[in-house]
Order: C-alpha cells, then structure tokens, then sequence
C-alpha cells in the first residue's frame, strides 16, 4: 500500500515558481490581458487603437482574444472556415466582404420627439468609434467605406414619450456601406427603432452609447425585401446604472447577419437583449451577439426565439458570454429556442459562457430545438381548437415572448400581423 | 339525455419494449345527469381510459367501441371529439407559452359553439365563474398554465368545464394533489355545473376524499385494465376502509367473481 503524502498529492509547480504559460496553480487558463487591468478595447484610452487579438496567451478559442480593428487590411480575407464565419454561406455576401462598398447607402430618415438632435456627420465626427470597433471583415470594410454617419442623440435627462424611428430604406443593389450612432446621454430615456426595409447590399455598423444613468432601447427590425443582404454590426457601451434593451427581429432579406454586442465600462448596468428571426425556405437568418461582462455587479439577460420552415431554412444563434476576471457580482443569462416547423429546415444554435472568476451572483445558458410540442397541440385541441388553429397559436405565442418585450403597441401590432402572414405560408 | 357508451375497449401502447396492452376490455355507459366515479390502485389504467376517450395520440384502440348517442368517438380527431361535446380535465395541464388565458378560452369557445361569443355577457361570464372559483382576475391575462401552480392549473381545467358546457365531463385525477381548500372550491364547481342537468361526469380518482363533496351514483373499480367491481355510492365507503389490497390478492378477479356489466 503506498503512503500518499501531501507533496506527492501536489501536481504542478510548486507556487513559488512560475507557471506553464496561461495556466495557474488550479490549471484554468486566465487571460494576462486581464491579469494585467486591461479592459475591454473599449474601454479608456485605447479607444482609437486597435488589437491584434487579446496576446500573449489568450487562447484564440476566447472571445477576449477575438482581433478588432479599424483597417480593412488587418483582417485576412474569408474562406469560410473561420469560426465567426462558418456558417455563413460566403458567396451569398455579394461582396460586402470582398468587394469596396461603394454603392448608394440606403437612405435614413429620422423622426421622433423634437428634443431629439439629429445630424448628418463626415467620418472625422469625434463620436465615430466611440463605441464600437470592427471584429470582423465585413464590418471592417464598411468602416474603411463609410461616407459619412447619422449621429441620433436623445439630450441628457430627457425622457422620450414616443419612439424615435429611423427609417433605412434600401434602394441599391450595389455593395454599400452605413454607419449610424445612437446617444443617449445621462439619465436620458428613449426608444428607438431601426427600420430596415427594402432592397440593399449593405454592411452597417451601428455605434449605440448608452451614458451614465441612461435608459436606451433599440428595437432593429430586418424587414427587406427577399432579394437584400445585411450584416449588421451594433455595438454598445453601456455606463454606470445604465439600462439597455436590445431587440433584434429579422423576418425578410436573402442573407441577414446581424452582431449584436453589449459591452459593460462601470458597475451597475443593465443588458437585456431579445431576437425574433422567422427563417422561411432559402432565407439565412443569422444572430451572433457578445455581452462583455468587464466590469464588476453588472446584469445581463439574453433570449433568443426563432422559427423555421421550409427548405434550406437556415437560422444560426450563437451567443458569447464573457464574465472577466474583474466583473465579480455578475449575474447573467442567455437562452436560444428554435422551432422547426417543417422538415429540411437548419437551425445552427451555439450558447458560449467563459468565466473567469467565481465570484459572480450567477451565469447560466441554455439552448433548445425542436418540433412543434404534441402535449400543446393536444391540450388546445382538446378545448375544440381545430389543429391548423392550434399550430398557429402555439407558434404566435413562442415568438410572442419576444414581441411582448418591445412595448410600443403600434410595431407590436405590425409585427404579430408579419408573423400571422408568415404562419399564413406554412399553411400553403 | 345524451349517452357516452363505451364497449369492450381494448388499448395499447408503444412502449421501449414492445406493444403493452393496458386496457383489457372496459365496457361503460354514462347518461346525461350521471355522476361515475372510477376508482383503482395506481396503474390500473384509469387514466387511460380518460385519455382514450379525449383522443391523446399515444394510446392505441386494438378493440371496442367508443359512441356519443351512436355517433363514433374513435373516428372523430381530438378537436372534433372535443366540439362533440366530451371534455377532460387533465391531470397535468401543460402550459402554452405566450397564448393568454382570454385568447384560449375565446378562441375554444368560439370552436365548440360555431361561433364567437357575445363579447358583453362572455367577459361577464368569465369573470363571473372565475370569482366562484376564487381565481384572481390577473389570470386572465396570463399564459395559459404558465406558472400556475398545481392547484391553480386544476382550478382552471374546472373553470374550463364551467365555460364549455360539454355533455361529459372527463376529470381525470382532478383531486390529486389539491389541499382540502381547494377540493372544495373544485368540487363546488363540478357541482355547479352538474347541476344544471345537461352533463354527465366520469370521475377518475385514487382517493375516496373527493367522494364527500362530489357525490356518485355509480362506482366503477377498475385493476390491471379492468373493471373488477361495480356499485353504487357505498362502494366507495367500503373501499375507504379497506383500500385495494383485497383486488391485489389473488390477482384480482377470484376476490371479485360477480364482475357486473353496466
């Protein structure tokens, strides 16, 4: 019988010397970018700079070692097998990743309370790049491309009765470029509505800064015309006991891949963000967002709904999670659910959690896809409901969840009529 | 007077070791105005019988026969079943995500009845038979069952039956699980609607408890799929006193030889 003594028990280094490269004494792989007190790129002073990935030892499988950049020629061009583009079909892109995006942006149009400022900015406007930073491609090439932006700022401590829309309407198929920011100053509360109709080959990036106190909501609704492919960028600073709700609804367009991502800079924020994707034969729906937990007691809630039908229905969900070492108290969740309604359909569903410390309130993911549920189906049917009836109402109500987050009564209506005329397809 | 007549049913399902046979022949009939309890130990198919009856995809009828005053129940599909006039009260209600309360029962009123209700005296009776069933009033804007708890989901299966004035109601396990308050509240609801002379119950338990308040004209002991034993109301006594050891001896039949047919 061998005697275990506590020294032998001890596997590694002993503490006093240094260990393997991007281990620690339990093993885990801890980024130094974060071991060292740096943030998010956002955050502070490097907001101007660019990465080449987290560095030194930050395994390119975390999300904190994803390269960002302003300049089109840091990123390589695609072949399709990199990790962020694998399940995007690259030849439907119609060049927004290869091609110079220089066809006629769709146009914008803003209305809303008259508070609201609204202005039209060259590409040296001080608030460009204030929240957001290319990480990938695509959204690289619109930001070397852009003309010039559309700056909505809601003033500090105004708080907005009706919604601002933007209205984005497509009128080119030539390769093109967007670029929008959204301010919602101190303690400011508003919502605001992208927009996106007709037909376009765009790539947009949206800038949204949510200051201290602020209260923002972004609805994005993806309502183009069957020929428009989009890939959408919207990044988000959130600052100290700000709020921000996010809510992403693609019906329309060949391609649509719209990267959503919140990134926390003080305690006390808020993320909520919601999607609704109805994903019809052919059509590519994609959804890839990125909550970026880097500061301390800040929330996050993720919840994704999609539904399917039809051939070569393609809907793709990936969600990434990062809790860094320094955001201790962080409490978040983020779930994908997709209902195949028809056979030959795809839904491609990736939740991603990294923590780095365990000190948080909670972390949890989930990811369900699946038919229609046979017990709703039997219950309704059972009170009388005829199952053409049934179906529907099992489907209105899976993506209602969702509309019911949006609380402005007139795109409720227009959305659940859209999703009542998609429904009225899988009947034919 | 309408009559549910059900006639040697055999039914089975699929299970991961092959086809198992559950019902062995049940032959029952309920007339408009009749209160049938059936009784039995767990797994005695009780409620498959309920579930037969509602239609549910998953059990199989090999044989027998199902009629609604000579119309065949087996050859209509569950909704059809359910406009017919048969109603279950499910032992577990599911819950449906994102279909209000208000949104379901209209629209399964507006089913069985052929056309909508009249908006004034529907909302009227919503919230009529909700109060009797001291069911808060925010319920009705809530999804169905979501979040409801287990009394609660039975509270709304019975304001359901209120509602759809079916001519049988089916409950299926309705007291398990409900505290003596509850079963009460339940109970006065069955009664309710009992009273009104149009509906016939078939009422599935394993407890004697809710016989005090839903009062039977017929008893039906029901193991290993079939009936074993028949009586009227002081059938249930007995069984409270002595329970269903007396059917598990002798594998059943040779404790019960004088199997009546109804």
């Amino acid at each position: 019988m061998t005697e275990i003594t506590t020294e032998k028990a001890r596997i590694g280094a002993p503490s006093a010397q240094p260990f393997i490269d991007g281990f620690t004494e339990e093993g885990e792989s801890l980024s130094p970018i974060n071991a060292a007190g740096s943030k998010a790129p956002l955050a502070g002073a490097a907001a101007k700079s660019h990465s080449h990935g987290g560095g030194v030892g930050v395994p390119d499988s975390s999300r904190a070692g994803r390269l960002t950049s302003y300049s089109l020629a840091d990123f390589k061009p695609l072949t399709g097998m990199e990790e962020d583009w694998r399940f995007t079909p690259l030849k439907r892109l119609r060049g927004l990743h290869s091609e110079v995006l220089s066809g006629t942006a769709p146009t914008v149009v803003v209305t809303g309370p008259e508070e609201i400022t609204v202005e039209s900015v060259g590409r040296d406007d001080r608030r460009i790049g204030t929240a957001g930073i290319p990480e990938d491609r695509v959204s690289a090439n619109a930001w070397e491309n852009f003309a010039g932006a559309t700056v909505v700022t809601i003033p500090s401590e105004f708080e907005a009765l009706t919604e601002v829309s933007v209205d984005i309407e497509g009128t080119s198929l030539d390769p093109a470029a967007q670029h929008l920011v959204i301010v919602a100053e101190k303690f400011s509360k508003a919502v605001v509505v992208l927009n996106h109709r007709g037909s376009a080959i765009v790539s947009e990036n949206v800038e949204i800064i949510v200051e201290d106190g602020a209260s923002l909501t972004v609805i994005t609704l993806q309502e183009w015309n069957d020929d428009a492919v989009h890939a959408s960028s919207q990044q988000a600073k959130i600052g100290r006991d700000a709020k921000l709700k996010h809510v992403m609804v693609s019906l329309g367009g060949d391609l649509v891949r719209v990267t959503p991502s919140a990134r926390f800079t003080a305690p006390g924020g808020e993320a909520e963000m919601f999607g609704l994707y109805f994903a019809d034969a052919g059509q590519h729906l994609e959804q890839r967002l990125f909550v970026d937990h880097a500061v301390a007691n800040c929330k996050s809630n993720v919840l994704y709904k999609g539904a399917l039908q039809g051939r070569n229905a393609h809907a793709v969900w990936v969600g990434d999670v990062l809790i860094r070492k320094e955001a201790e108290g962080t409490d978040t969740y983020e779930a994908n659910r997709n209902l195949l309604l028809t056979d030959g359909a795809r839904a491609d569903s990736v939740p991603n959690l990294e923590i780095e410390t365990g000190l948080i309130e909670g972390a949890g993911h989930a990811s369900a896809t699946g038919r229609m549920d046979d017990e709703h189906l039997f219950y309704l049917m059972a009170r009388g409901i005829p199952e053409d009836v049934a179906r529907r109402l099992v489907v209105r109500g899976f993506l209602n969840e969702i509309i019911q987050q949006i609380k402005v009564p007139s795109i409720e209506e227009r959305l659940t009529e859209a999703v009542e005329h998609e429904l009225a397809l899988t009947d034919n | 007077m309408s009559t549910l007549e059900i006639k040697d049913l055999h039914v089975s399902i699929e299970t991961e070791q092959g086809t198992k046979e559950i019902l062995k022949g049940v032959s029952l009939t309920i007339r408009t105005g009749e209160t049938h309890a059936i009784m039995g130990p767990n797994g005695s198919g009780k409620s498959t019988l309920a579930s037969t009856i509602a239609g549910h995809p998953r059990y199989n009828v090999t044989s027998g026969s199902i009629t609604l005053d000579g119309e065949d129940v087996l050859e209509m599909s569950v909704d059809e079943r359910a406009r017919a006039g048969v109603f279950l009260a499910m032992q577990y209600p599911v819950e449906v995500p994102g279909v209000s309360m208000t949104n379901f029962l209209r629209t399964a009123k507006t089913a069985i009845d052929g056309e909508a209700p009249k908006l004034r005296t529907w909302t009227k009776d919503v919230k009529a038979a909700m109060e009797q069933l001291r069911i808060d009033a925010d319920f009705a804007q809530r999804n169905v069952n979501e979040g409801f708890s287990g009394g609660e989901k039975k509270r709304v299966e019975i304001l359901q039956l209120e509602l759809f004035k079916p001519k049988f109601a089916i409950l299926d396990e309705t007291d398990s699980g409900l505290d003596v308050d509850a079963l009460k509240v339940v109970s006065e609801g069955v009664n309710r609607a009992h009273a009104e002379g149009k509906m016939g119950t078939l009422l599935i338990t394993h407890y004697t408890r809710i016989l005090r308040y839903i009062k039977p004209d017929f008893v039906h002991v029901f193991v290993d799929g079939q009936v074993v034993e028949e009586g009227g109301p002081e059938l249930a006594d007995r069984l409270e006193e002595e329970g269903y050891d007396r059917y598990a001896k002798g594998a059943g039949a040779a404790a019960a030889p004088a199997v009546a047919q109804a």
